[in-house]
């Protein structure tokens, strides 16, 4: 209980700090391009790595897990919001494990 | 008062779009083992989706400390960039204290609609701005963590993919968008899962196999493609 209670603890400063510390302190601009472009892909490269492979394992059975992820691609291609693509992959996971 | 009701109004479709996504955090924790009202507790104190994710999955494999904290710090640093750019566009007037308060507010979401927003943000509206999404965030995860025993397994089957839904509805159209970022995406999607499947990579922890999945798709992007633009070019 100590260990996951700490856990929790250390999860929310180290989601607080990168939050609070430029808004509150920092006034200048970064100017290193290197810096400047890893940030930018940081927000990708960490979701897709988060995505791939977990999605496949991520509803019980590997074939409803595939074909929610191209519905998901296909409606995410589409344009279509966040809610909507993640509420159609639930739909057509849902719909293929009943059969 | 105004302005707070104003934010207020503008965090909540925000509100209603994390819904699911918190529900199905809760679910996914009860059901992992961990007590009841840990769910809650993380949501409440740490207000992130990916982090929050990738923190109970640490949790569940007994991590270090300092494996957690560097994990949540690299999946975090994108808040970094987001929160530079609304220091140029918040009230310069507000002081520590208010710019502390505001910006544990700050997520993909509510960056993105406060950065279209008119004008200069003030800290009253800023302030009802982040308190709907934390609520529906908060409400959410506490919903999924008390209603997952009357919940079909169908459906929370189907609910697991539901996080993985919106990030793919985050990082496809943006490499629709981009082929710079449909590169990065395809490195770093590839590497993390050469990591899972090669079973020499067995030794590596999960949350290192993240970092270094995404440094290593972040740091070939920098360097095959620097970005020149300013420091606020965040999508």
């Amino acid at each position: 209980m100590t260990y996951y209670l700490t856990c929790i603890l250390v999860m929310a400063i180290f989601t607080y700090l990168p939050r609070m510390l430029p808004l509150t302190c920092f006034r200048k601009e970064i100017t290193s391009p290197f810096i400047q472009s890893l940030l930018y892909y940081v927000p990708y490269a960490v979701l897709s790595a988060l995505t791939f492979p977990s999605i496949f394992y991520s509803t019980g059975d590997i074939f409803s897990s595939i074909v929610g992820c191209f519905i998901a691609i296909y409606f995410a291609y589409k344009g279509k919001g966040l809610v909507f693509v993640a509420c159609a992959a639930m739909i057509c996971v849902y719909i293929i494990q009943l059969f | 008062m105004e302005e707070f009701i104003k934010g207020c109004k503008k965090g909540i479709p925000i509100a209603l779009g994390y819904f699911p996504v918190s529900f199905s955090f809760g679910v996914m924790v009860v059901s992992s083992g961990l007590p009841l009202g840990m769910a809650t507790l993380i949501s409440l104190t740490n207000l992130t989706s990916s982090g929050q994710f990738a923190g109970v999955s640490l949790m569940l494999a007994y991590s270090s400390y300092v494996e957690v904290a560097f994990t949540l710090l690299l999946i975090n640093a994108r808040y970094f960039l987001m929160s530079l750019s609304l220091s140029q566009k918040i009230d310069q007037k507000m002081n520590t204290l208010q710019r502390m308060i505001i910006s544990f507010g700050i997520t993909d979401e509510t960056f993105s609609v406060a950065s279209l927003q008119e004008g200069i943000l003030t800290f009253r509206f800023m302030l009802g701005f982040i308190t709907t999404p934390i609520i529906g965030w908060t409400l959410g995860t506490l919903c999924g963590e008390t209603l997952t025993h009357f919940l079909p397994t169908s459906i929370q089957n189907a609910m697991g993919i539901a996080l993985y839904g919106m990030f793919i509805a985050i990082i496809v159209p943006a490499s629709a968008k981009s082929s710079k970022i449909l590169k990065v995406v395809l490195f770093s999607g590839i590497v993390s899962m050469i990591f899972f499947y090669v079973p020499v990579f067995d030794v590596l922890s999960s949350g290192l196999k993240l970092i270094l999945s995404t440094l290593i798709g972040a740091i070939y992007g920098a360097m095959r493609y620097p970005i020149v633009s300013k420091g606020c070019d965040v999508s």
